[in-house]
């Protein structure tokens, strides 16, 4: 066997190297888990052979022997107090690597709104009836991975017409540990019709000093929007810049539903995002937008598919990515018109920043239509600043390092601005230009 | 009044500059003087447009022969931001739109900027939001400009007077205004004219560079220059404005 045949069969080997060894008391949840195991046995370590992963190798993981977390470290309110938001105060499910932490976590909710861990709710009907039915395993190796571990995880429930007004916060901490551990948070968001809710999925690291822990972080996310419903969804993956991070994200879409995602990534040394929305009925709308601000070594790759199998649906996306340093950002959106989407308006932007000439951006939309009276449009760009933009700012006093700043700011301030919670959408805005010196 | 004595604020000697190895200004002579607003004029290509961003310092420009002397200073050696520390202004014929960053902040950036440098003091966000409610007026600028991102979305006329308004907050010795009367309507035209008429003093002085003489009946010039091939080739009185006006360039010869 060649050297590299070794390694990669290594490779393959290595997943199944992260399963778990005990089962839980529910026999509907050991079956599930003992599929998705014998998948992550069987299913190849994704590599740049793969076309879906043609950028992001994710083979330097595999140097790493990540534990499972068997206990959470004695974390206080106070020290999780930098990713607190006001506005969630009382609604906030908190997880510390991957292990649901009571004392920090607060959910006093409407009636009709529940948000709440569920490895307690493991009988609940909801729960049963929704849990891995939409993230499917069979072709993803860490979707699958993530299943065999299921037990836990963040579970908001809004009932039929209950519209929450206070947006509801799941938190994801990973800590620094002496033996680098993974986790597999999980979370399950089902809105039934006519209900209405803003969540914040928030994957962040304590300490926030260097040196920067490496850890492993294995995200599924589920959310099932029932008709006339509305989620309003920001996602953030702010993980150390030492941590390995992979999130899969599966959205289904009922009749004349509303979904909007924000989604911002800043931090892991590798991260890979998948975004999957499925409208299954007729006339729903989608707003996504992604911001990816990297530098240094890190590689953050987005992929998004908007599969439109019914008519009258609309979808509108701007992904931007910016990249300095010798960072490498990727962005592959597909959008999908199936035969009988007729009438689906659909529009897909990508705009990126290259801020360095060691760094690198691909960006691949892809538009496939099926049907013949659609509305679809999509673009990409990748540029650097404008000379004719630095000048202006120059003329108006600015030094070069103060209009290039201001410039970046802006680029990713567009994304930001759209966080529908105040608090967030300031303390973001904070992040991006302390990094840029406080310029505004 | 101007008279001879005035200071002189910019001297201008045989400046040649290219872009992209072309020639694009081929020798110009220029002086203006505390209290002068030069318009300067000439058909499309002529270079005048060239000759306002070669001023300000545009990096796409060399120069390639000559100097510019403003206030005692060698400004061809000055980076752009410094030649807007000392007092060069340029009014953008395009300026661009910042999204993501409020009007409010990005004058009060440009302020505090030039201000210390200056030896003033910082405005902080509250002290600054008085300051510049009183100068918007200036150009009949709504409060709710302020918060809009800057030149976002803005109409062609309002984005001219933001940057009238960004040549009152930054108070230039030198204000060069790039065909600021380009795409405006005639209301937009009054409010700009006016918001440069109330900005002049016997300190300062204003180039205008400018297709049509219709600017001029706003704004009145103590003198006209028309470019042509990158060279002045004719001076005069605000009367050469309309002579032109009437007759074109085809009969001016240098």
């Amino acid at each position: 066997m060649s050297a590299v045949m070794q390694s990669i069969a290594n490779h393959d080997a290595y997943l199944a190297g992260l399963l778990p060894t005990p089962t839980t008391p529910y026999e509907w949840l050991n079956t599930l888990r003992t599929g998705a195991a014998q998948r992550v046995r069987t299913l190849p370590f994704p590599t740049t052979r793969n076309e879906e992963w043609r950028f992001s190798d994710f083979s330097l993981m595999c140097k790493t022997v990540f534990a499972p977390a068997i206990a959470t470290p004695a974390l206080t309110l106070t020290e999780i107090a930098p990713f607190l938001l006001p506005e969630a105060a009382n609604s906030r499910v908190v997880f510390v690597n991957g292990i649901y932490a009571a004392h920090l976590s607060s959910a006093v909710l409407p009636a009709g709104v529940v948000a709440t861990h569920f490895s307690a709710m493991l009988t609940n009907e909801t729960l049963r009836a929704q849990l891995a039915r939409h993230a499917t395993f069979q072709h993803e190796a860490f979707v699958a991975l993530n299943t065999s571990h299921l037990q836990e995880g963040a579970l908001i429930v809004l009932s039929k017409n209950t519209a929450c007004a206070t947006p509801l916060h799941l938190l994801f901490i990973s800590t620094a540990s002496t033996t680098p551990v993974a986790s597999h948070p999980r979370c399950l968001v089902v809105a039934e019709s006519g209900s209405a809710c803003t969540f914040i999925e928030d994957y962040v690291c304590l300490p926030t000093a260097t040196p920067s822990p490496t850890y492993f972080t294995n995200a599924v996310t589920e959310i099932v929007i029932a008709d006339d419903a509305t989620v309003r969804h920001t996602r953030l993956q702010r993980e150390s810049v030492a941590a390995f991070h992979v999130g899969y994200a599966a959205v289904h879409l009922g009749r004349n539903s509303c979904y909007s995602s924000n989604s911002i990534t800043f931090g892991a040394r590798l991260s890979r995002h998948n975004l999957h929305i499925t409208q299954s009925a007729e006339g729903a709308n989608c707003t996504l937008n992604g911001l990816a601000l990297i530098s240094g070594r890190q590689m953050a790759d987005t992929h998004t598919v908007m599969d439109h199998t019914q008519p009258n649906g609309n979808s509108a996306q701007l992904h931007k990515c910016i990249a300095d340093g010798g960072a490498h950002a990727i962005f592959n959106g597909k959008i999908f018109v199936r035969k009988d989407a007729q009438h689906t308006n659909s529009t897909q932007s990508s705009r990126n920043l290259l801020l360095s000439n060691k760094g690198r951006i691909d960006t691949k939309p892809q538009l496939e239509i099926f049907a013949d009276d659609v509305k679809c449009a999509h673009g990409a760009t990748v540029s650097q600043l404008e000379t004719e933009e630095m000048f202006y700012l120059n003329s108006r006093g600015l030094n070069a390092n103060t209009a290039r700043n201001l410039l970046i700011y802006a680029f990713a301030e567009e994304i930001i601005d759209k966080v529908p919670v105040a608090s967030l959408k300031q303390h973001l805005s904070h992040t991006v230009s302390s990094q840029m010196g406080e310029i505004v | 009044m101007i008279s001879s004595s005035s200071k002189i604020i910019l001297e201008v000697r045989n400046l040649s500059a290219s872009v992209a190895g072309v020639g694009i200004l081929k020798g110009i002579n220029l002086t203006v003087r505390a209290g002068e607003v030069h318009a300067i004029m000439g058909p499309n290509g002529s270079g005048k447009s060239t000759f306002s961003k070669v001023l300000a310092g545009h990096p796409s420009y060399t120069v390639t022969g000559g100097e510019v002397i403003f206030q005692g200073k060698n400004l061809l050696e000055l980076p752009p931001e410094e030649r807007a520390h000392a007092g060069v202004f340029l009014a953008f014929q395009y300026p661009i739109e910042i999204p993501g960053v409020s009007n409010s902040a990005f004058l009060r950036l440009a302020y505090n900027t030039l201000h210390t440098r200056r030896g003033g003091e910082d405005l902080d966000p509250l002290e600054f939001n008085d300051y510049i409610r009183e100068k918007s007026k200036i150009v009949e600028m709504d409060p709710s400009f302020l918060d809009r991102n800057v030149n976002e979305g803005f109409s062609g006329g309002e984005k001219k007077r933001n940057e009238i308004l960004q040549m009152a907050v930054l108070d230039p010795t030198l204000a060069i205004l790039d065909e600021t009367d380009s795409g405006l309507d005639i209301d937009a035209l009054r409010i700009v004219a006016s918001g440069v008429n109330r900005l002049m003093t016997p300190n300062n002085a204003v180039i205008m560079v400018t297709h049509y003489q219709r600017l001029l009946n706003y704004i009145t010039p103590d003198f006209v220059h028309v470019m042509r091939g990158g060279q002045i080739i004719k001076t005069g009185g605000k009367e050469l404005a309309l002579e032109l006006e009437t007759r074109g360039y085809d009969w001016v010869h240098a």
